[in-house]
């Protein structure tokens, strides 16, 4: 099955586009390790079912990778693990060479203490589906809260980045403004602000886009490739296949807590070879291409 | 019969030290009840299960024995297990107990009102367990709790007419006193009701004042 996703020809230019970026950004610092992120085999158990088994993966520093599956298949699991809000009982996830929530000792492993958890997850930024944005600060009070509280930035400080970030997302006009006043596209910009005012070093994104009005939704993918496109290291939980399409350097195939297939989205959508993906890709083709029933399909330009 | 109001006038310095007693047994009852619930819904939603049973049967404990029982296990059991109070800090620490549970229950509520979902993205930036329970959880649930909370408070008010039973000088205190000496029931009781009438309102309306500025971020229009 070759069916066309996405005009192979703006894969291709994407891909080249890529390709020029990841010249500038293979220029890390000295010091500077290249992958950013490493799992190896991560497992993840609720009671007796193993929603992740043995899960290995690389992202390297400015790398944008989508994870793709079917409902249930562990992809919010396996996000959610690389920001430990998820205990994975196998493995590890090491980011920037530093162990994830985990301290060995002579008597197995046992959870870290609170801050060296958030030592090591400081770097990290995550974006929610529900947005969860703190309903009772303002979208100014909800992205200044950590850099005051957490980095101890001076009243002014903290507002003079917090603006900054609000500017970025094209929110700054609406800084006084309660979660409750905000479109759902607004609310997950400001949590997307509320999320880089930290400066993370690697954004995780779990299907930022799936609780949104569809005519929401392009505002919120266009600031993600903004950021893509400034080098973010980004790892995305998306039902948007445009978006990893167009945006991604790899595109990861989970199924029932495996890794399935990897590849560049052109590998992916263009030349899939597992069945299994195969059948995930007609899938969705098969629930978007309702008008197909009546008209001949238009060819893609 | 008619009201004379001269056994009122008479007594005025001592009715109005009673309601100061009164006044001032609740209030800190009230804070010493806040301070102890919070802690005890805090041990009760974060805490593993060493801490949550005993104070699980604490709050049966409570719950199920009248406050006047409690107050004599406070002042007259005190001393046995080396704990004798004055007559004023006993009454303030039993209501402040009796309170607590109550008060640790509404908390606890509200905890659990607040989404996970707020408290991760709490987690992700790095906000500690305490910042996060002041910062985000205590002024959102506020909003649900508050007519609850102030419910509980005013019960409390009421609850202080007990303590003229270990001899603390509280209004029910100096008026059942002056009746008994002057034979003016009529009198006494009705400042008694008009006592207790005043101070339970001036706390329904502070918390109407307070309900009515603590849930405007929910409402969706601009201020
Ligand atoms: N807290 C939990 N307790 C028990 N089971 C859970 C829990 N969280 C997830 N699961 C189970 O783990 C599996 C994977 O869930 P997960 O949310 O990771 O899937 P997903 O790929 O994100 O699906 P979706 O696309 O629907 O979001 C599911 O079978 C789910 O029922
Ligand atoms: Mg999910």
């Amino acid at each position: 099955m070759n069916s066309l996703l996405i005009p192979s020809g703006a894969v291709s230019a994407s891909t080249r586009e890529k390709q020029g970026e990841s010249m500038k950004i293979s220029a890390t610092a000295p010091g500077e390790q290249p992958t950013i992120l490493t799992l190896s085999k991560v497992g993840k158990s609720f009671g007796p079912l193993r929603v992740l088994k043995g899960i290995d993966l690389e992202v390297q520093r400015s790398e944008v990778v989508c994870l793709i599956g079917p409902s249930g298949s562990g992809k919010s699991t396996l996000l959610r693990s690389m920001a430990f809000l998820e205990e994975y009982d196998e493995g590890e996830i090491r980011i920037e060479g530093q162990l994830l929530g985990w301290q060995n000792t002579d008597k197995g492993r046992r959870r870290a203490p609170q801050s060296q958890i958030n030592q090591v997850r400081r770097n990290i930024g995550m974006v929610f589906q529900q947005f969860n944005l703190w309903p009772h600060m303002t979208a100014i009070g909800n992205v200044c809260e950590a850099l005051r509280r957490v980095r101890r930035l001076s009243a002014d400080e903290a507002n003079k980045r917090g603006m900054a970030m609000l500017e970025k997302v094209g929110l700054a006009h609406k800084a006084n403004a309660y979660p409750a006043q905000l479109s759902g596209g607004q609310q997950q910009r400001v949590a997307i602000a509320r999320a880089l005012a930290m400066e993370p070093h690697i954004m995780l994104f779990d299907e930022p886009t799936s609780a949104l009005d569809p005519e929401l939704v392009g505002e919120v993918l266009q600031v993600m490739k903004t950021l893509a496109k400034e080098g973010m290291t980004m790892v995305v939980v998306t039902h948007e296949m445009g978006f990893a399409a167009q945006v991604a350097d790899s595109v990861i195939f989970l199924d029932q807590g495996e890794v399935v297939a990897r590849g560049t989205p052109q590998q992916i959508f263009h030349n899939a070879e597992q069945p299994r993906l195969q059948q995930f890709l007609q899938n969705y083709l098969d629930r978007n291409a309702f008008w197909q029933d009546s008209k001949p399909p238009t060819p893609n330009l | 019969m008619i009201f004379d109001p001269k056994i009122v006038t008479d007594h005025l310095g001592d009715i109005g030290s009673g309601f100061l007693v009164t006044l001032g047994t609740w209030s800190s009852g009230v804070v010493l009840g806040i301070a102890l619930g919070m802690l005890i819904a805090v041990a009760q939603v974060f805490g593993n299960n060493f801490v949550r049973a005993p104070l699980r049967v604490f709050i049966e404990l409570i719950r199920s024995t009248p406050f006047l029982v409690q107050l004599f296990l406070v002042y007259y059991g005190g001393p046995a297990f080396g704990l004798s109070l004055d007559p004023i800090p006993a009454g303030i620490l039993g209501l402040g107990v009796y309170g607590s549970v109550y008060f640790a229950e509404i908390f606890r509520l509200g905890f659990e009102s607040v989404a996970r979902g707020q408290l991760e993205a709490a987690d992700c930036l790095g906000i500690s367990r305490l910042q996060c329970i002041w910062r985000i959880q205590v002024p959102q649930m506020l909003v649900i709790i508050l007519p609850a909370l102030i419910n509980m408070i005013t019960v409390l008010c009421k609850e202080t007419a007990v303590l003229s039973i270990i001899t603390i000088p509280e209004l029910t205190m100096v008026l059942t006193g002056i009746g008994s000496e002057t034979f003016a029931f009529v009198e006494t009781l009705l400042m008694l009701c008009i006592g207790y009438l005043i101070l339970v309102e001036l706390c329904s309306r502070l918390g109407m004042l307070l309900e009515s500025r603590v849930g405007r971020f929910m409402s969706r229009q601009p201020r």
